[in-house]
């Protein structure tokens, strides 16, 4: 194979330099001010994911720059990195904007090095986003995580947060671990980590009747429980809760939005980048469709099940984002038109509603001190409007029209209905439909729990909750997304459509 | 902005100005709420006018606003109409929301959200009876469902939690049923479309199989709702533990949504399902006329009482849509459906007079009401009479056409055994009347209650004068909807 020299177009990178860059400033502005920097760095770490949001939009939308490849095969700019880029912006910045209640007590020294990292971290997922080759998907899934290790161990004090760190590390090596013997098989078969070379290079000996099937079949359980671990599908769920639980709310938040759409992406890539050419029974002897969809209904399952029984509204908040990943995993395993672009507008509105409903969480810890869902009694009573907007929150999670979370179930499971009706190989997604379908109605009655808890009890546990501006800034944000995007979901669809379907990606 | 979506945004607005208000301002939030109800109340009503001298004669679809692209990656489209069974329940639902919003002025706990939830219920019941498109439809079914779990939840009696979750996660199960039906509809039409005029010429054309699966899907969802026996067990919780008003809504419009949408939907759409399951529909519906009149004799509290009658008289709709092929059953059901509105509505307003004066329900505790409250207990009286079919009123129009109709095209066994429905329904609203208002009054314990007020008066005086009209002279309403019913009747019968 020639291997001429990669033409390294740096433009195309210009948001992920940028933040970077950012990032860096972050770091040396509390150096500069002697770790006196107050508000201040939060702030410009707040401006970071804004101004790199704008910049991607004005590249994007300016014509120059738009899509492309840069760095042979490594880096390649199409429309599903454009959309996941936004996702991971705006989670960033949903992140960034509610940790400033940590500022007056719990994060007295080190504030640069917790924004930055959230910064850094982003910068991974922006890689990650624009990768279609194994080594740059590794090592933007592994900038990714990296930074999130530390962010979770934030308060060096408190044994839970330690014990979240030490936890998520472990559980983030093995994964990786997973993930990457998977990924040395699959360049073992194919002597290419281009996944779309790897794609042609595999069906060419496929073709000739050489035997891949073990190999592949070996590497593809691998990659899907390194996955797994990633986005927390049961049995890989384990570690959830507790880092949920331990981590810094911001951070959980972080954790189950960002890092969750950076395992979506790294699955797409690999996955229906780089396997759905062998959805043929005869080439891969265990349909990874039906693993996968195996996968996400025990997602639903447990997560929406075990979240009925949390008194701790962030271990709740892990189980249910553990059966979010469920849903969404409905949608990727549907494999037709509409999988990649309904896979990313569930996660646009996934993160308005779970960013938003975080941030209430930490406002209340911030006020309160507690995460228990029993410090909500009595919320409306005292801080009418944070109550409204949290139930507008929970009612988008589960799924209540017209907010954007219904459109976003209601396009997964069209997605799922299409395909099953389509060819008799995909008739399991019925079942899965319906076990998505059923589980929801579950998960209804704990994020109604919530709002019992809120409305249904008089006397109220909790004195006035004070707002500062970057937290109404944040709600507001989270509020006009779930809102807006659930009537009017009809641009962020068209954009999601350009998404190539699976047969497609990494054609172009 | 069309009539019929002005009967979906104003009391969307009125939310909204209500919202605005300070809380302490109680009397305004009061009266924008219910000026906020009274035009679509005027609009409803002058809809049904301008339908009777302009449309009824044809019975199509009126006032049709649409279809415009809303979401045109998902085919959603912005489609309004109304006709001859949308209209009356349209009217309706635009008075009960205005009397049950009089009638909340009693309500002194957190006024404002209370008055801004009602609102919003206002607009989805509206809009799941205007709506044409199903994804619009889906919408207006569910946005629904998040007030009254509220309503119940907050201002409700002492099991209201449970009553409200109950009530909430038994309708959304049946709405996910839906959801998939319309998914599979949606698929398996070319072009794909939602668009329910013209799924319903195309539902018929799917496989038996497909057809099977849609027609027991939709049916589920919307036997929830009415309730059918054995999906009603949510609705005794919910009635009892409700605020009054609420109940109103509840018996009065929301138990017609679910007949609504068979007639509307699952019914013309899925002709061969709907042959082979008629005799099953009818059988659940006989069973939930003698099992709801069966229960309403044993309760002590006269909330429940009326509650499980709801049952019983929701089961005549399922006995006469069980018999679809005659068009006087069907006819007969849509009359029970706006006669059970106002009947049903008044006996709960009614129930909560007494409450709130007496601060209890139970029928054990009372007697003799009538020497000391004759006004009151003559009203009672009145709609007792209603309830239980006394001809004259309108609950004997509608029991005589769906048993006449249903005699020749279900079995007739099932018409026999539902008929006593009617003795029974005698007993228990007999039995009551005779222990609540006859015998002796315990001067002692009721001494001081006080006679129906002038506010409550102006609540029950138009639904008595509705029953009364409908019961003596019927044809307008018939006239009303004849037209749309026999289109439908022959769609069934495709």
């Amino acid at each position: 194979m020639t291997t001429a020299a990669p033409i390294i177009d740096l433009n195309l990178m210009i948001p992920e330099i940028f933040l970077f860059l950012w990032a860096c400033l972050v770091f040396t502005y509390d150096l500069v001010t002697k770790r006196k920097s107050g508000n201040a760095v939060a702030w410009l770490a707040l401006a970071g994911p804004v101004l790199t949001g704008i910049l991607t939009v004005v590249m994007f939308s300016a014509g120059f720059y738009g899509y492309g490849k840069a760095a042979g095969a490594m880096f390649e700019v199409d429309p599903m990195a454009v959309f996941f880029k936004i996702i991971f912006l705006g989670a960033a910045f949903f992140a960034i904007g509610s940790s400033f209640g940590l500022l007056k007590n719990r994060i007295v020294n080190h504030r640069g090095e917790f924004f930055g990292l959230i910064l850094l971290s982003t910068v991974g997922m922006l890689f990650l986003a624009a990768s279609r080759e194994m080594i740059s998907l590794y090592v933007g899934l592994e900038l990714t995580t990296i930074p999130l290790f530390v962010l979770a161990a934030f308060f060096k004090d408190d044994r839970l947060s330690v014990e979240a760190g030490i936890k998520y590390l472990i559980i983030g090596a093995l994964s990786s671990a997973l993930l990457l013997y998977g990924m040395s098989f699959l360049y073992g078969l194919g002597g290419t980590t281009d996944i779309w070379q790897w794609k042609l290079e595999v069906a060419r000996i496929a073709g000739k009747g050489e035997g891949v099937g073990v190999i592949l079949t070996l590497s593809v359980i691998t990659i899907l429980a390194g996955l797994g671990f990633k986005l927390a599908l049961p049995p890989f769920h384990q570690w959830a809760p507790d880092v949920y639980q331990g981590a810094p709310t911001p951070v959980a938040a972080f954790l189950s939005v960002g890092s969750k759409a950076a395992g979506l992406v790294a699955f797409a890539k690999l996955m229906i980048g780089g396997m759905v050419a062998f959805w043929d029974p005869v080439m891969i002897p265990n349909d990874w469709g039906i693993l996968t969809a195996i996968l996400a209904a025990s997602a639903m399952i447990v997560g929406n099940v075990v979240a009925v029984r949390q008194s701790n509204i962030k271990r709740m908040m892990a189980y249910s984002s553990i059966a979010q990943a469920g849903y969404i995993m409905v949608g990727m395993v549907a494999l037709n038109d509409f999988c990649l672009s309904s896979v990313a507008f569930y996660m646009f509105a996934y993160m308005f509603a779970n960013m938003g409903a975080f941030a209430v969480i930490a406002l209340i810890e911030d006020a309160t001190g507690s995460c228990e869902i029993s410090t909500y009694a009595g919320l409306s009573r005292t801080s009418p409007a944070l109550a409204v907007t949290m139930t507008v929150f929970l009612l988008s999670l589960t799924g209540i029209p017209p907010l954007a979370g219904f459109m976003a179930k209601y396009y997964v499971f069209a997605a799922a209905i299409q395909s099953a009706g389509a060819s008799p190989t995909f008739g399991f997604l019925y079942w899965l439909v319906g076990v998505g379908l059923v589980t929801s109605v579950v998960a209804l009655y704990y994020y109604a729990n919530i709002i019992k808890q809120m409305y249904f009890h008089d006397r109220p546990s909790t004195s006035p909750i004070t707002f500062d501006a970057p937290m109404v800034m944040v709600l507001a944000v989270a509020l006009c997304g779930v809102v807006v995007f659930g009537l009017f979901p009809e641009p962020v669809l068209q954009f999601a459509r350009q998404i190539p379907p699976p047969y497609e990606l990494f054609q172009h | 902005m069309g009539p019929l979506s002005s009967l979906v945004y104003f009391p969307l607005i009125g939310m909204v100005i209500v919202m605005c208000l300070p809380k302490e301002a109680k009397v305004a939030i009061r009266w924008t709420s219910v000026g906020a109800s009274i035009i679509p109340l005027v609009v409803s009503f002058a809809l049904t006018i301008d339908y009777f001298f302009g449309h009824a004669a044809t019975g199509l679809m009126a006032y049709v606003e649409g279809p415009y692209d809303w979401i045109p990656s998902l085919n959603v489209q912005y489609y309004l109409g109304a006709d001859g069974i949308s209209i009356p329940l349209l009217a309706l639902t635009g008075l009960l929301s205005t009397l049950s919003l009089l009638a909340s002025f009693n309500i002194e706990n957190r006024v404002k959200e209370y008055f801004a939830f009602f609102l919003l219920l206002e607009a989805g019941m509206m809009g799941v009876f205007v709506a044409l498109d199903f994804f619009l439809f889906y919408i207006f079914w569910e946005v629904m469902l998040v007030p009254m779990y509220f309503l119940i939840g907050v201002w409700g009696g002492p099991r209201k939690e449970y009553a409200a979750i109950k009530f909430f996660l038994y309708t959304l199960f049946g709405s996910i049923f839906m959801l998939v039906a319309i998914l599979i509809l949606y698929f398996t039409s070319t072009p794909h479309t939602l668009n329910m005029m013209t799924l319903i010429q195309s539902g018929s054309r799917l496989p038996y199989m497909l057809q099977m699966i849609c027609f027991i899907f939709f049916f589920i969802a919307f036997a929830i709702k009415v309730p059918v026996w054995p999906f009603h067990t949510w609705l005794p919780d919910a009635h009892v533990e409700a605020p009054t008003a609420v109940s109103v809504i509840l018996a009065g419009v929301l138990l017609k949504m679910g007949t609504y949408g068979m007639l509307r939907v699952s019914w013309p759409m899925f002709p061969a399902a709907l042959k082979d399951m008629a005799f099953w529909i009818a059988l659940l519906g006989a069973i939930g006329i003698i099992y709801g009149a069966l229960v309403s004799m044993a309760q002590k509290d006269l909330k429940k009482l009326v509650a499980y009658s709801s049952v019983s008289h929701m089961g005549y709709c399922m006995l006469a849509l069980g018999a679809f092929s005659s068009a006087q059953a069907i006819t007969g059901c849509m009359f029970q459906m706006v006669s059970h509105g106002l009947i049903t509505g008044a006996l709960f307003l009614l129930v909560g007079v007494l409450y709130e004066r007496a601060h209890t329900r139970e029928i054990a505790a009372f007697g003799g009401l009538g020497s000391k409250l004759p006004v009151y207990s003559s009203i009672m009286f009145f709609f007792a009479m209603a309830s239980l079919g006394l001809p004259g009123l309108s609950g004997f129009v509608s029991e005589v056409m769906i048993f006449l109709g249903s005699f020749g095209a279900v079995n007739q066994v099932l018409v026999g055994i539902s008929v006593l429905g009617v003795v029974l329904g005698a007993a228990y609203i007999l039995r009551m009347v005779q222990r609540v208002f006859l015998g002796d009054f315990d001067l002692a314990k009721w001494g001081k209650l006080t006679e129906i007020n002038t506010l409550e008066l102006v609540t029950v005086t138009p639904l008595m004068v509705l029953t009364l009209w409908i019961g003596v002279y019927p044809k307008p309403l018939v006239d009303l909807m004849s037209a749309t019913l026999n289109k439908l009747i022959t769609l069934m019968q495709r």
